[in-house]
């Protein structure tokens, strides 16, 4: 009997924060609100054939709901624009520009991140099956391909965060390399 | 010899079936070389030659639209593997995932001949380093990530570098996998046909195959719309036009002239006999077209619809005149002023054949030889077979009525010299505003064609080649050595930022020594792991995972030097025969040049390129002013043919006063039409000017009439009706023209038709008083 109760006890204290909590429509309420910002990167690549993490370094600016940019600073300057189906991508005096059907390893970075930033749900779901863990303060969503064409390239996408601020990304491919992006908001825009 | 009537008409009717012969061998064309000068110079030849065999004149355009983007999408797949079935289409495109990966394959296979960054240095310890460091500070971006399997065996980076000088840089915008409008509304496709461009024929078949197989893959749903552009689907729809226009002006200039002359001749038999001149005519103008040009225009037959109400008037004269006087009286009272006046339309259309416009050379020598002929026949075969009797109307009260009201006409004098003057001064304050500045403005492709293909050559980033360096050579190696060197210099301008880039032939297919001196500079591979050993200490690669780089240096060593075969089945391959030219005087290269956001600057760059051997071509440049050559030309023909017909005229009638009395009323006439034309709306082009000599040359037949009765037996109402009725047919066959879409027949038709009939009115109005009684 005071088994059941503690039992009891303890579901409830499992599921009372639980329906409390935050869940993914809030999340993407919250990311849907965020208009746009700039932040500060960090991205470390480890790649199997190298020895060492390859690290870029450089700003970030997103503008609700398709337009980001990324300034790679470091080792070689880059600028890379992602507006609604085009990349373009610009270095060493040249500038490529890629729509995304082609790629379709590209498009499923893109839609990972466009979703996220501009919180739209139906568009992670349709090519990620998306669990939330954490606060509404210290958020992770994990992103499983279910197409698999993406997940041929990418195991696992985690995407962590505070509030509606992106802090970090983070991909797990196929061969086992993955890429950490970290992010750091430069605030006062 | 006296010819008997029934010889002299198998005489005729065996001539005719010669010519019927000749006309059945001869070839017909509609397309653009009507436009392309006959005597190019370099850089025009160059135009002529992409028009005609360019890849560019190859290029037709494909929109799809209807339902939602999957669905395109699903259309667009399904269209290109119908068409790709097949040996109509060199290359079907549309952005489909996988298409490209032919070319990416023989760039990889090929890097170590292709790669322009190959030398000594790029293998040395250093060129190594450098190259390996790069290739690995590459793949923090995004575009390296795409490359990354490939480290291993091209830590140079080789096939990057090659991947960097491909295309423009720019894709059109995509939708569910595939081209797209650049509103994502439409997909779309770029095909290359296998026949030229100028294979009208050709381009037909493939625009037919194209619409069958859509209808086939949309199952006919009425949702689904294809939209077609490019200059084969002109070239087609500009020969559909000439050939439903050819017959539909011949029909009606011929059934209103027919009916004007039934009601003149009250007589089938004689309206049989008086068409037989313009039948010869008009087949004698083909045959002579055919037999000195070789190809005849579809323009040029259109021309006939003019050429009939023309050539009609001499049966006209004949049987009017001669009915009452009899033939022998006809020939030696009236066949002198019909003659002069067939000799002043002759020289009008005879300057024409000085044209360099091939199109313009062609209609004088088909309205020349149908005048003449049409003349001669009148004058020698006509009598023969219509001996003496003439059942016809009387004109006479006919005649009578215009007399008295031409007596009544000259009161009209100074309000038309007023309106002339009006006309004049209102030329001269608008002279600028006259002119269409246009070389389509002579083209017949309709505003709406023109339209779609902007459209659609925006949405696909289509190119427009519109500059181009073009450099020769007397061999693929020559030519293809002279295409790297100039290359060079090209590479300085991309430095300098004066051009955003430009592509050669060289770039896919280098030649035998760039070739040969790449792999030359390519180390054995137990050279290469020691430096790399060396190169790679610090580095986060280490060396014993570049096995299948040396792997492919040792093969690249032995590999036998590209040839054009070798890019078969590859977009390269495509590009290489687009840009890489056999032709009668040996090879050319041709390196279209990409601006940057303001256009290239021709002095800037054809300093650069000076002493290269190397020509700079702007395309639209080159357009623009062969259409000046040729305005310049026709204002010179026009003058010439003026001064022909001054000349002429005034050598047979020995007298100033009767020469400005016949001319006046033809200035008068060119400088009211002109006016009223613009007035209209119309702007003018060189045909309009041609126009204007053609009122000159043909009206002065009728106003020859005029000077004739002044001078010595008064104008009797007979001849007075025939002039009204050759003039009314004229009139008509001119005027027809007026109706065509082709605007070169329509200028001709717009000025002429009403210029005609105006010298007559304005003969008649200045005629001294009681001249015609």
């Amino acid at each position: 009997m005071n088994k059941q109760i503690l039992f009891g006890l303890l579901l409830a204290a499992l599921t009372l924060p639980a329906s409390a909590a935050f869940d993914i429509g809030q999340l993407m309420t919250g990311l849907a609100a965020h208009k746009g910002g700039r932040a500060k990167f960090v991205e470390k690549k480890y790649i199997s054939l190298l020895d060492k993490p390859v690290v870029a370094t450089g700003e970030m600016s997103y503008s609700a709901p398709d337009r980001l940019e990324k300034r790679t600073l470091t080792p070689k300057p880059e600028t890379l624009v992602l507006d609604k189906d085009k990349v373009s991508i610009e270095r060493e005096q040249q500038k490529l520009t890629i729509s995304l059907a082609n790629q379709p390893e590209a498009l499923a970075f893109v839609d990972s991140i466009r979703g996220t930033l501009s919180g739209n749900r139906a568009a992670l779901e349709k090519n990620y099956a998306l669990h939330l863990s954490g606060t509404e303060e210290k958020w992770v969503l994990t992103m499983l391909p279910s197409d698999q064409r993406i997940s041929a390239v990418i195991l696992r996408i985690v995407v962590t965060g505070s509030r509606n601020q992106v802090l970090g990304i983070e991909y797990l491919q196929a061969d086992g390399d993955r890429s950490v992006l970290t992010i750091e908001p430069i605030t006062g825009k | 010899m006296r010819l008997s009537g029934a010889r002299v008409f198998l005489l005729w009717l065996l001539a005719m079936l010669v010519g019927a012969a000749i006309v059945w061998q001869s070839r017909f064309s509609a397309d653009m070389s009507f436009f392309l000068p006959a005597r190019p110079t370099a850089e025009q030849q160059v135009l002529v030659d992409q028009l005609k065999e360019g890849a560019v004149a190859r290029l037709l355009m494909i929109a799809i639209a209807g339902g939602d983007a999957e669905q395109r999408a699903a259309l667009s797949r399904d269209l290109r593997r119908r068409l790709v079935a097949g040996p109509d289409f060199l290359s079907i495109q549309n952005g489909e995932a996988g298409s490209q990966d032919a070319d990416r394959d023989f760039l990889l296979r090929h890097r170590y001949l292709l790669s322009p960054a190959i030398s000594p240095e790029r293998f040395t310890v250093d060129g190594l380093r450098a190259a390996i460091g790069d290739s690995i500070d590459r793949l923090a971006s995004p575009v390296g990530m795409m490359l990354k399997n490939l480290l291993p065996r091209d830590p140079t980076g080789e096939l990057v570098a090659l991947l960097g000088t491909l295309g423009g840089g720019n894709e059109p915008a995509s939708r569910a996998g595939v081209w797209a409008s650049r509103d994502g509304e439409r997909a779309m496709l770029l095909v290359q046909t296998a026949v030229l461009g100028s294979d009208t024929d050709g381009q037909q078949a493939a625009i037919e195959r194209i619409r069958r197989e859509f209808a086939a893959s949309s199952g006919g749903d009425p949702a689904f719309t294809l939209q077609l552009s490019g200059p084969g689907l002109f070239a087609v729809n500009s020969r559909a036009i000439i050939v439903s226009e050819v017959t539909r002006l011949s029909l009606i200039s011929a059934c209103a002239i027919i009916a004007v002359l039934l009601f003149v001749y009250r007589s089938p038999r004689l309206l049989g006999l008086g068409l037989l001149p313009v039948v010869s005519g008009a087949l004698a103008g083909i045959v002579a077209v055919s037999l000195a040009f070789g190809t005849v225009f579809g323009i040029t037959v259109g021309f006939g619809a003019a050429l009939i109400g023309e050539s009609v008037d001499y049966a006209i004269y004949y049987f009017v005149q001669s009915g009452r006087s009899g033939v022998d009286a006809w020939r030696q009272r009236f066949w002198p002023t019909v003659r002069l006046g067939v000799l002043t339309s002759v020289v009008g259309f005879g300057v024409l054949l000085f044209s360099g416009f091939p199109g313009l050379a062609q209609l004088g020598l088909y309205a020349l030889t149908g005048v003449v002929t049409a003349a001669l026949v009148t004058r020698f075969v006509l009598p023969k077979l219509s001996a003496d009797e003439y059942p016809m109307r009387d004109l006479r009260p006919l005649g009578v009525r215009l007399q008295a009201v031409i007596e009544r006409l000259h009161v009209l004098r100074w309000p038309v010299i007023l309106l002339a003057l009006a006309a004049a001064a209102l030329l001269i304050s608008e002279r600028g505003a006259l002119w269409n500045p246009s070389l389509s403005a002579l083209s017949p492709v309709s505003a709406a064609d023109s339209d779609v293909d902007m459209a659609l050559r925006a949405d696909l980033g289509a190119p427009d080649s519109r500059y181009l360096v073009l450099v020769n050579g007397i061999d693929q190696e020559s030519t293809l050595q002279a295409a790297e060197a100039v290359g060079r210099h090209l590479d300085g301008l991309v430095a300098a930022g004066q051009i955003a880039g430009y592509d050669s032939p060289a770039r896919f297919l280098p030649s035998q020594s760039s070739q040969s001196a790449r792999q030359a500079y390519l180390p054995e591979a137990d050279e290469v792991r020691q430096r790399l050993a060396e190169a790679l200490q610090d580095s986060p690669l280490a060396a014993s995972k570049l096995e299948p780089f040396l792997a492919d240096l040792a093969v690249a060593r032995q590999q036998a030097p590209l040839s054009r075969a070798d890019l078969d089945g590859t977009h390269l391959g495509l590009a290489v025969d687009a840009l890489l030219l056999h032709g009668r005087q040996g090879w050319s290269a041709l390196l279209p040049l990409r601006p940057t956001a303001s256009d290239i600057e021709a002095g800037q760059l054809r300093q650069a390129l000076a002493g290269s051997g190397a020509l700079f071509i702007d395309m639209k440049t080159e357009f623009n002013q062969l259409y000046n050559d040729y305005l310049q030309e026709a204002m010179l023909l026009s003058l010439s043919g003026l001064g022909a017909v001054l000349v002429l005229l005034g050598a047979t009638l020995r007298s100033p006063r009767r020469l400005a009395a016949v001319m006046l009323p033809l200035l008068l006439a060119v400088i009211i039409v002109i006016a009223g034309l613009y007035l209209a709306g119309e702007r003018l082009h060189l045909l309009h000017l041609i126009g204007m000599l053609l009122i000159v040359a043909v009206g002065s037949n009728y106003a020859l009439f005029f000077d004739r009765a002044e001078e010595n037996h008064g104008l009797d109402p007979e001849t007075l009706a025939s002039m009204l009725i050759a003039t009314v047919t004229t009139s008509i066959g001119f005027g027809t023209l007026a109706l065509s879409e082709v605007p070169i027949l329509h200028a001709v038709g717009v000025t002429v038709g009403p210029g005609a009939f105006l010298a007559l009115l304005l003969a008649a109005i200045f005629v001294p008083r009681g001249t015609v009684r």
